[in-house]
């Protein structure tokens, strides 16, 4: 293989990775009329963009996530104009469940502290809940209903985000795997597997689990870890279960969480990830996994005993140590940007990411604050640098032990 | 030795590996899904049914009576699980599940004889009740004695089409019709080929002759266009155009169809085995040695599950098999006849190559099928759909098509859908069919209850020798 540039091709931004972050990155990108080539190492919308749960829930995150959050709301409920393709969003409610007294407290204080941040929830306890939800199993306790939040397809939400920003002009590249990328006087230069060189003024890294090796050509990094969400699907039965369910639990094992979908099937995940790997792209689920969630499931709704599990699948996600992504500027190059991180959460959040990182690489500015999402937070703790400060998340008891993206 | 052997199914190909195995003193854990051994094939009635050999099997009587003696005569040197699927594998060990609930055993050496199932082609309105494909109401004439239909058109081609036409023939419900996609000249054409395997040929005569002698009207090079009826009452007949233009309406009741068959390979895809096309079947197949070493070392292939060469090269190949996994793991085969069984695969090779020239798959109806014709029933996906995907939203491989459309997503998992699926995707983007690729295999095998918990002794150890006949190991009594 030639390593002599076929051709060299110039844009304002090059985004690398095609997934939901990056895809809807390039949409907004041009929709702030700035030239967008964005290359993806194999198709738009795979790993933890395609094969996550579908949730398009903000109750549970981190409160410093709300904003960004109900932002990617706003896009989600008008997706099928901005796309000119339906990924099948379902407004039809997002549900928290708790099996334990303080888990059934905490969702009255989270309640309380996410109106502040536009996020109304309805907390049921005991006989209000069992009547509103008679189907669940004994062992819950309460709910949190988050009634403007639900679900969406996700094989189908990055791909149209891909498609929507190509018929807007952004030069969408899949198959299209990065070798190299490096600080120029006037920009960047990315040179890609096959040969070919681009330049540009800016450069966002959206590569997930992939963005170490590309951050670490600019000398900065942060301590992804890579995991399986453990995916499984029912055939299809009557539609009865409009509000998406999870439970809310600090015991991993007992976390399960589920959705149907108006064609009929019931799309569950939950419990201990799987093993992923980078390098290969592949990501498996276990089969006591499967088991353990089979169990989970009859105890959170006993009439799903007599259904069938008919595929399960799983995909590379990143995980960071505080379970907050990275979004915004290089601590180390003036031009370039990330998006990536998400932990298992990211899917609901994409599009305001795409937006939000849109905005401040055209205009310098974000509506958002992205100070507690920062690459400099994972720097190497020294006295004088209180990285971490931005603080929220680790060990903060308002983060989600569960995720259900 | 030391090795611990499991085999998957029981049918031709298994029950000679289980042979073998305990010829050279190894007690295998034996899988298989259905109630009783014989595989599809030779499928055993339930207990209590008391049809003979020569009216269950024709004939194949003899044969299917020797396998069955061989399997009882087994049974004290092997640990049996039938009614048992194997959902997933992983690892080195396989994944069970049966009445008694999950377990999991793990192994050496597999060997794996899954067998094969219709490959189907859609013909428009197949979605309507009382359509089957010719092995689903082959299973319902065998096992409980019933057929699928009063009046029921054989539809397709392949070997099955005229066995089981004669088969429902001999239980007294005369088809409506056999309608052959194959042409007379396609037939002619593989004679030369087809006549390594003379005795097979005159059975087929016989066939014809049944057929003919009970006045079932046979047409061959048909163009399948429709099957009439509606969502409420089922098929109302079959409407084709024959070899010379005209157009011929079957009024039927139901309507069994196949054209040919397809290896069941999921066990083989999960287990990691390497696949590749193959370009004289037109299918991705696993790739397997000439005594069905897979690419995974210690996983074996063997049967129709493998390559699809019938129910007597299924038995050879199952012992050869057995016999290279004992050589493997360092056992000299006590009654070693690799060499015979190889050449004897030779020859069955060459006639399943015959077969496929004489019953070619129609490939050229998935590139014609009508946009409004459902292409994957489970999920009731059009084939105007799967163009759009590709021609519009840019799917341009198997997987992505799946993700975008859904076809091949739902409870057959594409072992139904994937071949038309894939016919129609190639010729909507004009490419080869390799090109499309293959979807990929995931667990479960087949559907899985949500009820299921492990059985009470779910760590199943395998034996890995037979030490007596008489007293029957530990693992034998789980479940």
């Amino acid at each position: 293989m030639s390593t002599h540039a076929s051709h060299t091709a110039h844009a304002d931004v090059i985004v690398i990775g095609g997934g939901i972050m990056g895809c809807s990155t390039a949409y907004f990108l041009r929709r702030h009329g700035l030239s967008v080539v964005l290359l993806e190492r194999n198709l738009t919308g795979q790993q933890a963009s395609g094969t996550n749960f579908g949730g398009v829930r903000r109750q549970g995150r981190a409160l410093p996530q709300l904003a960004m959050s109900n932002r990617a709301l706003r896009i989600w409920r008008a997706s099928r104009e901005l796309l000119g393709s339906d990924v099948e969003f379902l407004p039809s409610g997002h549900t928290r469940v708790a099996y334990h007294a303080h888990d059934a407290e905490y969702f009255d204080d989270y309640a309380r502290q996410a109106r502040d941040y536009g996020l109304d929830l309805e907390v049921l306890h005991g006989a209000a809940m069992r009547r509103r939800f008679p189907f669940l199993g004994p062992d819950v306790l309460a709910a949190s209903i988050s009634p403007l939040d639900g679900h969406a397809n996700p094989r189908l939400a990055a791909p149209a985000f891909a498609r929507a920003a190509r018929a807007l002009g952004a030069d969408i590249r899949e198959n299209a795997s990065v070798r190299r990328v490096e600080r120029t006087a006037t920009g960047f230069r990315v040179e890609t597997v096959a040969g070919e060189s681009l330049v540009a003024e800016r450069l966002a890294i959206c590569a997930g689990a992939w963005t170490n090796a590309l951050a670490s050509q600019f000398g900065e990094s942060a301590p992804l870890t890579v995991r399986g969400p453990q995916m499984a699907v029912t055939e299809p039965v009557p539609y009865v279960f409009r509000s998406s369910m999870g439970v809310y639990t600090s015991i991993k094992e007992e976390s399960i969480y589920f959705r149907q979908i108006p064609r009929g099937n019931l799309i569950l995940g939950g419990g201990p990830p799987g093993p992923a790997d980078a390098a290969t792209s592949r990501a498996a689920v276990l089969p006591e996994n499967t088991l353990g969630q089979l169990r989970q499931f009859r105890r959170l709704v006993p009439g799903v005993a007599p259904l069938h599990i008919i595929r399960v699948w799983s995909g590379v996600e990143s995980y960071l140590p505080d379970g907050e992504p990275v979004i915004g500027k290089s601590g180390t190059t003036d031009g370039l940007y990330y998006a990536f991180g998400f932990s298992g959460s990211g899917f609901q959040i994409g599009p305001g990411v795409g937006e939000t990182l849109a905005e401040l690489i055209a205009t310098g500015r974000s509506e958002i604050d992205l100070q507690p999402f920062r690459i400099q937070r994972f720097d190497a703790p020294g006295p004088s640098t209180p990285a971490s400060a931005p603080i929220m998340a680790q060990g903060d008891p308002l983060s989600p032990t569960v995720t259900s993206s | 030795m030391a090795a611990r052997v499991i085999v998957i199914g029981a049918g031709p190909a298994g029950v000679r590996a289980a042979e073998a195995l305990v010829e050279a003193g190894v007690r295998p854990l034996v899988i298989d899904e259905g109630r009783r051994d014989g595989g599809q094939i030779y499928r055993r009635q339930p207990e209590g049914f008391r049809r003979t050999y020569a009216a269950l099997y024709g004939t194949e009587a003899a044969r299917a009576q020797r396998l069955h003696h061989r399997f009882d005569a087994l049974r004290p040197h092997i640990d049996y699980r039938p009614e048992t699927l194997v959902w997933n594998i992983r690892e080195g060990v396989v994944h069970l599940a049966n009445a008694q609930g999950a377990s999991h055993a793990p192994f050496d050496a597999l060997i794996v004889c899954t067998g094969a199932t219709d490959r189907l082609m859609p013909v428009p309105g197949w979605q309507y009740a009382g359509t089957y494909s010719l092995g689903g109401a082959q299973v319902a004439l065998k096992s409980q004695g019933c057929a699928v239909g009063e009046r029921t058109v054989m539809l397709g081609t392949g070997p099955l089409l005229y066995l089981l036409a004669a088969q429902y023939v001999k239980a007294g419900v005369t088809p409506a019709a056999v309608l052959d996609t194959s042409p007379t000249r396609a037939r002619l054409r593989a004679l030369p080929q087809l006549l390594v395997k003379p005795a097979v040929l005159l059975k087929g005569a016989a066939l014809l002759r049944t057929l003919r002698a009970a006045g079932v009207p046979i047409h061959r090079g048909v163009t399948p266009v429709r099957i009439d009826g509606d969502e409420e009452l089922g098929v109302r007949g079959v409407h084709v155009r024959l070899a010379d233009g005209t157009a011929l309406d079957v009024p039927a009741n139901a309507v069994a169809m196949g054209f040919h068959l397809r290896p069941e390979t999921q066990i083989a895809d999960l287990a990691g085995c390497a696949f590749a096309f193959d370009d004289a079947a037109g299918q991705w197949l696993p790739e397997i040695d000439e005594d069905g070493r897979s690419s995974v070392p210690g996983v074996y292939l063997a049967g129709d599950g493998a390559r699809v060469r019938g129910a007597d090269a299924a038995e050879c190949a199952g012992r050869l098999a057995a016999l290279a996994a004992l050589r493997d793991a360092g056992v000299e085969p006590k009654h070693d006849d690799a060499a015979r069984l190889r050449a004897e695969l030779a020859r069955f090779s060459r006639f399943a190559a015959g077969l496929r020239a004489a019953f070619p798959w129609p490939a050229h109806h998935a590139r014609q099928l009508p946009d409004t014709t459902v292409v994957c029933r489970c999920e009731g996906i059009t084939a105007g759909e799967l163009r759009r995907v590709c021609t519009q939203d840019g799917a341009v491989e198997a997987n992505r098509a799946k993700a975008f459309s859904r076809v091949g997503m739902g409870r057959c998992q594409g072992r139904f859908c994937a071949h038309a699926g894939a016919e129609v995707m190639a010729a909507a983007l004009a490419v080869p069919l390799a090109d499309v690729g293959r979807l990929r295999g995931q667990a479960p095998v087949k559907p899985l209850a949500v009820a299921l918990d492990p059985a009470p002794y779910a760590d199943v150890t395998v034996a890995t020798q037979d030490n007596a006949a008489s007293a029957t190991p530990r693992s034998m009594e789980l479940s």
